[in-house]
């Protein structure tokens, strides 16, 4: 076992306690107005009347997520102990909700906050809503792949000392790259700042099972952590969990406000029983099945580097620093010896294979091994790269290309989001202050962020990146041909 | 004890015979039955689909194996996916000019299973030529450094352990280890049920993508769902038709139970409804 568990992870209250409401064949006069199902037959003959029959509203013998005092409590209890955590708190609004939770309850308004600027567009997000200022952080590349990586100690370091009075850090563990920092020191230096540590763990739900994995967000001593247990761990998309550390052992009842600010009320007992059937699995199973997925990942990346004109990177990249640990199980491939963008690679596999990847960017595609997967599947992906070199495979005549470009921050992104703007084409916002935010989606890391400079090189970027067929989000104008910027007189 | 087998051509037809359950085992990979039956002698039966009879399986076999030995008579070195029941092997042995029949099948019960109760059709797995290697054909056909003139598809449905052998990496990786002159031939699934028809067709796409010949040719095979069953001849120079060598073949004097040269020419004829499925018509 990875850890001792102090309650007995067999147990799976919330699940039981559906089953039971089942056998007492309840009759319903409250919502969901389907009752079981019988009131939308298309529905229910196409999600099954096993699942329709539990999709209910919150009672007595069910708890309330919003309010939890029985079978909710316990099964958060028991993930808390299965995580290794303080306390754990379901979400239903996905983990970009309890990225939020975790900056609106330790950030307030006009406060700093230091991060990466490689986060997610939840984080970001949130400094909209908790109109929290950012430190940007630079979080180093490595040239060689042209990614960003997970924040130097010496530059975390400085970034503390200059900024005093920031009340918390938030970190990537692991990025979307399977990069991860050196999280210990990084607690350790934000505690003796006074900061609180908050980590989104989106791509990380595994890290707590894994023997021989990086280091999890709780094992590190961090304060929160944002779990997508639906990414790595196998529950029903839009479920997260919210990890709580000792840290915040006196601000649990202002953590539960907090997260209530925007949870529904109305939480999907689909996606709950999902987490507490999730995590019983994975407290019981979960070394056993990360060793199984640690294995093909490890396979996959071998055979891949055999193929030749493909990079699945792996811990050899390790810098000790920036590049502290790798998440083995990611299958990051650089692609630009192959003589095609990774965004590319990523279209012609799905187009071309029917194998749907997780992203690709402009020098790398990401596969990610999880719970589910089967060597025939693995067998395919290898299949597909073999062909798509005998195909396309030329030599390396493209460089790879810096998927990091340093942001020049003009203003808070909550002050850029609510100043008055005005649209204009694309070819005329350079020098411009951008008030909305452009990514590729996925993997939805901003390339700008509302309060950020329009440089030559973010324009580059956009229209490299579109011309190489990345699909551009973020922009109230949905072709990103025109942008929102700050009207100037 | 005699029971009913029933296996769904669709989720509304089904075929049915009474059978003896002889053996049944459940593999890494899939469930294997055998069963006695009056009208088809013994059936191989994997995961509730018929694979074989007695009673038509040459039919399969010979069309899978003559059509494009005709074709390329003097292929020396032979690639079978699948096929663990040795029945495409049986025909392949009956040409002398093979130098190396390598087989590679997955489940490593389906040989067992076929050479225990099934001799009659299982070709002689001793053979100084033949190879048995169990393995992934994928993964086979990525990573081999030998080169074939002949690979024969011989693969369950695109569901189960036969699904990567339908896909374009598959075929991709299969023209790589084919000699210039090299061709390939799988079971292509029928065209008269919707289901099936669109892995006909979604099968079809893939390797004209890939091989500039690429023809199918039809069987009559009263056990497979509609009977109706299609192979494809898919090769990087020979044309099935104008490159049949049928003087030379005829020579051979191999005796069939359903294969001959007119047969042959007329195989590649195709139903209208058929070229209109490959865009042909």
């Amino acid at each position: 076992m990875i850890r001792e568990y102090k309650l007995n992870q067999e147990e799976a209250p919330l699940y039981d306690a559906l089953l039971e409401y089942r056998k007492q064949r309840m009759v319903s006069f409250d919502v969901p107005g389907h009752k079981q199902g019988r009131g939308n037959p298309e529905l229910t003959e196409f999600l099954g009347k096993y699942a329709m029959s539990v999709d209910v509203n919150s009672m007595k013998m069910l708890d309330n997520l919003i309010h939890p005092v029985g079978v909710i409590k316990e099964a958060q209890e028991l993930a808390a102990d299965a995580f290794g955590a303080y306390s754990a708190f379901f979400m239903t609004n996905g983990t970009t909700s309890a990225v939020q939770a975790m900056v609106l309850a330790t950030v307030d308004p006009g406060e700093k906050i230091i991060m990466p600027r490689n986060v997610h567009r939840s984080a970001i997000n949130a400094l909209i809503l908790s109109r929290a200022i950012p430190v940007y952080v630079d979080p180093g590349v490595n040239e060689k792949l042209g990614i960003p990586l997970g924040m130097s100690i010496g530059n975390i370091e400085k970034t503390i000392r200059e900024n005093p009075e920031a009340k918390a850090i938030l970190v990537n563990n692991p990025t979307y790259y399977g990069i991860c920092p050196n999280l210990k020191a990084i607690v350790e230096l934000a505690h003796q700042a006074g900061m609180k540590v908050l980590v989104d763990e989106a791509h990380g739900t595994h890290f707590y099972f894994e023997r021989q994995g990086p280091i999890s967000a709780m094992d590190a001593g961090a304060d929160l952590a944002a779990i997508s247990t639906h990414k790595t761990g196998g529950s029903l998309t839009q479920s997260s969990i919210l990890l709580s550390g000792p840290g915040m052992a006196d601000e649990q009842g202002y953590l539960r406000q907090i997260i209530n600010l925007t949870l529904t009320t109305s939480s999907s007992y689909l996606l709950l029983s999902s987490l507490d059937i999730t995590r019983k699995y994975l407290a019981l199973q979960g070394e056993k099945i990360y060793q199984r997925v640690l294995e093909y990942a490890n396979y996959a990346r071998k055979e891949i580097n055999n193929i030749g004109g493909f990079y699945a990177f792996g811990k050899t990249e390790i810098d000790h620093d920036a590049f502290y640990d790798f998440d083995q199980t990611k299958l990051s491939i650089h692609t630009r010896d192959i003589g095609l963008a990774g965004i590319e690679i990523y279209d012609i596999l799905r187009d071309e294979y029917q194998i749907q990847i997780e992203f690709g960017d402009l020098s790398n595609v990401l596969a990610i091994l999880s719970i589910g997967d089967r060597p025939v599947a693995i067998e395919r992906l290898l299949g597909a790269l073999s062909d798509i070199k005998r195909r396309y495979g030329k030599k390396a005549d493209q460089i790879a290309v810096n998927e990091y470009n340093q942001p020049k921050v003009v203003m808070s992104p909550a002050k850029a989001f609510y100043t008055k703007s005005k649209q204009i084409p694309l070819e005329q916002t350079l020098g411009k202050v951008c008030t909305e935010f452009v990514m590729c989606y996925p993997p939805g890391i901003p390339i700008l962020a509302p309060g950020e400079e329009i440089t030559a090189e973010v324009l580059e970027y956009i229209n490299y990146a579109k011309e190489k067929g990345s699909s551009m989000t973020g922009a109230e104008d949905l072709a990103t041909e025109k942008l929102n910027v700050i009207d100037q007189p | 004890m005699t029971m009913w087998f029933t296996e769904n051509h669709t989720k509304d037809v089904f075929f049915a015979f009474k059978a003896k359950q002889l053996f049944s085992t459940r593999s890494d990979f899939q469930q294997i039955d055998i069963y006695q039956t009056k009208d088809f002698g013994k059936v191989l039966v994997m995961d509730e689909r018929i694979m074989l009879t007695e009673k038509d399986e040459k039919i399969y076999h010979e069309m899978i194996v003559h059509v494009p030995m005709a074709v390329h008579i003097d292929a020396e070195d032979v690639l079978i996916i699948g096929g663990g029941d040795g029945g495409a092997l049986r025909e392949l042995q009956r040409y002398p000019g093979i130098k190396s029949i390598d087989m590679v099948e997955i489940d490593s019960e389906v040989p067992e299973v076929a050479q225990r109760f099934l001799p009659e059709i299982a070709g002689d797995f001793q053979d100084a030529r033949f190879t048995l290697m169990i393995a992934d054909g994928l993964k086979y056909v990525r990573t081999t450094r030998k080169k074939y003139d002949l690979i024969i598809v011989d693969s369950t449905d695109p569901f189960g352990p036969g699904e990567s052998l339908f896909t374009r990496e598959f075929y991709g990786n299969c023209f790589d280890i084919l000699r210039t002159d090299g061709l390939l031939v799988n079971q292509h699934e029928s065209p008269y049920y919707r289901l099936d028809a669109r892995e006909v067709q979604s099968t079809y796409e893939k390797t004209k993508m890939i091989f500039p010949i690429d023809k199918l040719f039809q069987a009559h095979i009263p056990t497979y769902p509609s009977g109706h069953w299609l192979f494809g001849f898919i090769s990087k120079k020979y044309d099935p038709l104008e490159d049949l060598q049928d003087v030379r073949w005829s020579k051979l004097d191999i005796d069939t139970f359903y294969y001959n040269l007119a047969l042959h020419r007329g195989s590649f004829a195709l139903p209208n409804y058929v070229l209109e499925l490959i865009g042909k018509k």
